[in-house]
């Protein structure tokens, strides 16, 4: 091994994520893949990693983790993370080069539900189906499938911080507004009017939520005729309504069918913005049509290959730490 | 709802994904439908599609909105359903799959026999005397969802699921049958056991059923299971996968 990351004491729901996986859904296989991608993507940016490179995700808090080679570059981003070495409190959304032995804690966020932490050149893991996108369900990804524990150790690809300066991106901004979604495919399972008040409603994110789906807190969704559907196929971000009415959000972790009418589906630029939501968060959702959505996921990958293009060097940084030498 | 859709329809699923529905029935022919479907928009090579999802009416496509719109997504399924395409389920496999029905692998045969007023002998001549159509694969890793199970073998479903049902087992629920392939809760019934490996990820070939193929079961005693079970992968499928 050239060097790791040592898992100390891990958060409660830490995994490995990346783009997550395609073309398996057929075979009852997740997508999985990271909660909030553009997080991910500048995570990997600001080590000078690509976009979809493997790293550490994990729900609320971080932990507790450990240096273990010579000396290893990592970016915190997702939120505004309370992020420490050795007692000294690091900026998340920007890098910074750690050598042997310094410890790293990662703590809350005021402002998101899921951080990265991302290393230069990444982990040295190998893909299960395509992808290191960590599925428990299925077993596959990560480390065993599972989530990480104390002690795991996390090979890396180098076993020191590449030359250059440490570098910073903006904190992603993300708008305020209501969570857009296009109605269906199961709309027609509920009165035009029930589907009228859950558009004019407010919810509420509650803390019954992991990365399959999230539940809502608020005004029961009727159904008009029934709640039992021929099990068909979902995707992240479908808005099922079993049968107490109670609207659950999909995320990337959900089942590839399932029975439960589908009221709506969230747009791709709106998911992660509602994934990175925290638990008491009040939420409203307004109707688009596909043309509409459509125009919206063009600005939104647009933007997305544009976060790592607003990477700027810190001037005045050293290009190589005085402990780096040779 | 007001009126009685008409099939097929084109339904948005988001952004990225739309789903064509055949009907709202569990029925050989709305499934081949949507195999059928399946296998004409993958031979028509379309820029732009992602991946499909079969299911038991319908057929979840996964699209990229920045290579082909929902619109020109819809036209080229009109125009490959127009074709008509009569495809008889090309590539599809035909499998016998081996089971043991004795303890303590067949977990509910006895309470099954019971609900149902037959003999443990004639719920396994009857589950093993037909042949089955894989529906769907989904809920887990390789599940296949097979429609075929005899009425005489439909059974409501378990007040409260089994918490844990292990890989292998050979299960039936409602009008349905299934093979389960990593351990998991079920509120269907365990008949068996079967030594196959359904969902392994280092194999070439990770899943062995596809939506389309044909399944039948047959019997093996203990011997033959611990037979087969130390057999490697390959040399099993070899004896399951029946000639064409």
């Amino acid at each position: 091994m050239k060097g790791a990351l040592r898992a100390i004491a891990p958060g409660p729901f830490v995994t490995i994520q990346d783009a997550g996986r395609r073309g398996w859904r057929r075979f009852g296989v997740s997508g999985a893949g990271a909660m909030d991608a553009a997080a991910l993507s500048a995570a990997n940016a600001l080590v000078g990693n690509a976009p979809g490179t493997a790293a550490v995700e994990f729900a609320h808090v971080g932990g507790r983790w450990q240096i273990a080679t010579d000396s290893c570059r990592i970016a915190v981003t997702g939120g505004d993370f309370a992020v420490s070495a050795d007692g000294a409190r690091l900026a998340c959304w920007q890098s910074h080069t750690l050598r042997r032995g310094q410890r790293i804690d990662i703590g809350g966020a005021p402002d998101a539900a899921w951080g990265y932490l991302a290393v230069a050149n990444g982990f040295a893991l190998s893909p299960q189906l395509g992808s290191y996108a960590t599925h428990q369900r299925s077993g596959l990804g990560g480390i065993g499938g599972s989530c990480l524990t104390e002690g795991d150790m996390l090979p890396l690809r180098s076993a020191r911080a590449p030359y250059g300066r440490e570098r910073r991106v903006d904190a992603i901004h993300r708008e305020p507004g209501p969570i857009r979604v296009v109605l269906g495919p199961q709309d027609d399972f509920f009165a035009q009017d029930a589907v009228a008040a859950f558009l004019a409603a407010s919810y509420r994110v509650t803390h019954r939520g992991d990365r399959m789906g999230v539940w809502l807190d608020g005004p029961a969704v009727p159904h008009a005729a029934g709640y039992n559907v021929l099990s068909d196929g979902m995707v992240p971000g479908c808005i099922q309504v079993p049968g107490n009415g109670i609207p659950l959000v999909l995320l990337m972790d959900c089942q590839t069918v399932g029975g439960y009418p589908k009221l709506a589906t969230i747009i791709t630029p709106d998911l992660q913005r509602l994934a990175q939501m925290k638990a008491g968060t009040t939420v409203t959702f307004v109707a688009v049509d596909v043309e509409e959505a459509h125009r919206l996921y063009g600005e939104y990958r647009a933007w997305l290959d544009g976060v790592a293009q607003q990477i700027a060097e810190i001037a005045g940084s050293p290009a190589r730490p005085f402990w780096l030498y040779g | 709802m007001s009126s009685l859709p008409r099939y097929p329809r084109f339904l948005p699923v988001g952004d990225a994904a739309l789903t064509v529905e055949f009907g709202n029935t569990i029925a050989p022919e709305v499934n081949e439908a949507v195999v059928a479907l399946d296998l004409a928009l993958a031979g028509a090579e379309l820029d732009g599609i992602i991946e499909t999802v079969p299911t038991y009416r319908s057929l979840l496509i996964c699209y990229e909105p920045l290579e082909i719109s929902f619109r020109q997504l819809v036209a080229e399924l009109r125009s490959l359903l127009s074709r008509g395409s009569r495809v008889r389920v090309a590539g599809s496999t035909a499998w016998n799959v081996p089971v043991i029905y004795d303890p303590p692998y067949a977990e509910d045969l006895t309470e099954v026999a019971e609900r149902l007023a037959l003999t443990e002998e004639d719920v396994i001549a009857i589950h093993s005397g037909a042949e089955y159509q894989v529906y769907m694969v989904g809920f887990a890793p390789g599940l296949p969802y097979l429609g075929g199970l005899p009425s005489k073998l439909h059974i409501s479903r378990r007040e409260s699921p089994r918490p844990h049902v292990p890989a292998g087992a050979v299960m039936i629920g409602g009008i349905q049958a299934a093979i389960v392939p990593l351990p998991q809760p079920s509120a269907w019934y365990s008949l068996g056991k079967t030594p196959l490996r359904l969902f392994d990820p280092r194999r070439q070939n990770p899943f062995l059923f596809r939506a389309g193929d044909r399944v039948r079961f047959y019997r093996i005693d203990a011997d033959e299971f611990d037979h087969l079970a130390g057999q490697t992968t390959d040399a099993l499928l070899a004896l399951t996968r029946a000639p064409t």
